[in-house]
């Protein structure tokens, strides 16, 4: 008997992945970015324009921390939206309870750190876990407004400060006698970037492992077709539950560094506006990417407040009223790229990568005799 | 006695500024499925070219027929904003619900600082007539005229939009359009020019409550159309999405319970009940009061 050699079936060059300069280095890449971000309060470099001090001025290194708390924050945001398709808008009322619980905890009872942060997060989640069982009962667009609605219920209790616990409008300066000593002071700012640099790690490592998990795939599922969940013998009200909680109480660990790093809260943290600037980050970024969120929330907070100081400029006042006002206006910047980044590139920042890379290839001069000669590493 | 009339009264009017953001607000989403956070800055633009018109315009004043020009002016560039509004940003992105709800996000808060950038973000005394700053006295109640304008308008809007729904051609589409859109357009009829109508009407509705509730309010700020939108919302989904009528008895209920628990119990107290009241419908029915099944 003979045995016929078959071909070897050929993939055709256009369905194998590239073999691009940074294909053996691409998975190293988030580990060599967080080494970088790790050591970065140790170099002196002042990036004119960029960044008003020295990158190791405590004041840069606030407004990085705030950066990376926000990337963290939209990645946890990211789990109800991008991935399973929850468009919730009261996201900040876990992050407010958080930044609130911990700092009513440690100024008006007197708590050390770490139990106040261990209580402020189980309170969270638990939060989290109430609202959501009530709220996840509606769907789609009404799931919106409910969720609106709870986190409007938190502005008001901490606006109208019931029992003096909130300080109301004027927000509560956090009492730093009880903490740490290398969490207090200009000095010790350096800690708390490596601080929000950890929980940054920690929520991007939580929502890579949930989305990877099997109970991703579910979650994944429940965004592109929820019945379809359902006849599998699957029950979505309790995924997404699951998926409420955790991204609930990610926030609420997220308020616990924040309020560490800004000294305090005040009471724009409940507003809903925060909720809507997340949306806004996680649709800049990317929704449902691995970076996307996490760069579109670094993104969006350096710009908000990068666009303040451009706004009051001498080169921004030069210009003629109608132009210089909306200009001073962060959010009138951020709310016009938004509109236009729905518009134009709906994946987000992620998404111009591939489509800059097909421009190129576009571009590139092409010999006759190797029609993939874009894909050539070279 | 007297003061159980004055809450109620005040409460209504409440009731009628809810309603007028409302109603709108539930058209829209009952045809388009396109939830508004726009809806605000809409408001917004009516409150402001009112103020605006009042001060700058010629004929137009604080007073008497003048007033009535400034607030018809205001309407008018509510409407306009939200037919372009329509036209431009939301016809293009038609029967993709999500995108459309991040462009109005995108626009609310775009819109908003738009407003304060050009007339700073305190709040401006807002141009009334004298007489919207007394008040009558209704059974022992002295009421401030202000919030019964409000409640005469409100009540006058919602006969102005049954009557037309009800007795016109375009009323018949959008309320077939409410039912079942796919059917409306596989009959041949084409809903946009309903949305767009239904926009308007909205932004109009809308720019009214805005210029009214400056002159029960005294002051005009851009950030006043936000706060009222939240609460509108609430109103929507109680009284049923899609359905006017349902919008006007939750806008009374929800004004009423505002004002009274805010009275007889703490200040802020209400504006939660108000919350509760939503999860309690939302459980025992989520359609709503009266309307379509309140999901998208």
């Amino acid at each position: 008997m003979t045995v016929i050699d078959a071909p070897r079936a050929q993939v055709p060059d256009e369905l194998s992945p590239q073999r691009g300069r940074w294909h053996r280095v691409r998975p190293f890449l988030p580990l060599v970015a967080l080494v970088v971000l790790a050591i970065l309060p140790y170099s002196t470099i002042s990036l004119p324009g960029i960044f008003e001090g020295p990158v190791n001025s405590p004041g840069t290194l606030q407004l990085l921390a705030i950066c990376l708390i926000f990337g963290g924050l939209a990645a946890g945001y990211d789990l109800l939206f991008g991935r399973t398709g929850m468009l919730s808008f009261g996201h900040a009322l876990y992050f407010a309870a958080g930044v609130y619980g911990t700092d009513i905890l440690i100024t008006r009872a007197g708590l050390p750190l770490w139990q106040a942060a261990l209580l402020t997060v189980t309170g969270g989640t638990i939060l989290a876990a109430l609202l959501g069982a009530v709220a996840l009962r509606t769907v789609g667009i009404a799931f919106a407004m409910v969720t609106l609605a709870f986190a409007q219920v938190g502005a008001i209790l901490v606006a109208r400060d019931f029992g003096g616990l909130t300080g109301g409008e004027e927000g509560l300066p956090l009492d730093v006698s009880g903490l740490p000593a290398g969490l207090v002071g200009v000095t010790n700012t350096v800690n708390l970037y490596w601080l929000a640099l950890a929980y940054l790690t920690l929520v991007v490592f939580v929502v890579h492992r949930v989305s990877g998990s099997p109970t991703g795939r579910v979650l994944a599922g429940l965004r592109d077709d929820e019945r379809r969940i359902g006849v599998l013998g699957l029950d979505p009200y309790r995924y997404k539950l699951v998926a409420f909680t955790l991204a609930g109480g990610l926030a609420s660990a997220g308020g616990v560094v924040y309020v560490l790093i800004v000294g305090g809260a005040s009471p724009h943290i409940t507003s809903s506006e925060l909720t809507l600037s997340l949306l806004v980050m996680v649709v800049l970024g990317g929704p449902g990417t691995r970076w996307g969120p996490v760069l579109g929330g670094v993104l969006y907070m350096y710009l908000d407040h990068r666009l303040t100081a451009f706004g009051t400029s001498d080169a921004v006042d030069n210009l003629p009223a109608v132009l210089s006002r909306p200009l001073s206006q962060p959010l009138f910047v951020l709310g016009t790229v938004f509109i236009l980044a729905v518009y134009f590139f709906p994946g987000g920042l992620t998404s111009l990568a591939p489509r800059l890379s097909h421009l190129t290839r576009a571009l590139r001069p092409r010999s006759p005799h190797s029609p993939h000669d874009a894909a050539d590493p070279r | 006695m007297g003061t159980v009339i004055l809450l109620a009264l005040t409460g209504l009017g409440l009731a009628a500024l809810y309603f007028l953001v409302a109603s709108g607000l539930s058209l829209v989403f009952g045809l388009a499925d396109v939830l508004n956070f726009a809806h605000g800055l809409f408001l917004g633009v009516g409150a402001y070219g009112t103020w605006w018109a009042a001060g700058n315009l010629p004929g137009a004043g604080p007073d008497g027929f003048g007033f009535v020009f400034a607030v018809a002016f205001g309407v008018a560039a509510g409407t306009l904003v939200a037919i372009l509004v329509e036209l431009v940003l939301i016809r293009p992105l038609y029967s993709r619900t999500i995108e459309q709800v991040l462009v109005t996000v995108g626009l609310s808060l775009a819109g908003v600082a738009l407003l304060q950038a050009t007339w700073g973000a305190d709040a401006r005394p807002f141009p009334r007539p004298d007489w919207t700053r007394q008040v009558t006295g209704i059974f022992g109640a002295q009421v401030p005229n202000g919030g019964l304008l409000l409640i005469i308008a409100a009540v006058l809007v919602l006969g102005a939009i049954l009557a037309f729904l009800r007795w016109t051609r375009y009323g018949l589409v959008i309320r077939a359009g409410v039912e079942n859109r796919e059917m409306v357009t596989a009959l041949g009829i084409d809903v946009r020019k309903a949305f767009t109508l239904v926009f308007a009407i909205g932004g109009a509705a809308a720019a009214l409550a805005g210029a009214l509730g400056g002159v029960y309010f005294g002051t005009v700020s851009p950030g006043q159309g936000g706060s009222l939108l939240i609460f509108a919302f609430i109103v929507v989904v109680i009284g049923g999405m899609g359905s006017v009528v349902g919008s006007a008895y939750a806008a009374v209920v929800v004004g009423l319970v505002q004002q009274f628990v805010n009275y007889y119990g703490t200040s802020g107290l209400g504006d939660i009940c108000v919350v509760g009241l939503l999860a309690v419908v939302l459980l025992l029915r989520p359609q709503g009061i009266a309307g379509k099944v309140a999901t998208a």
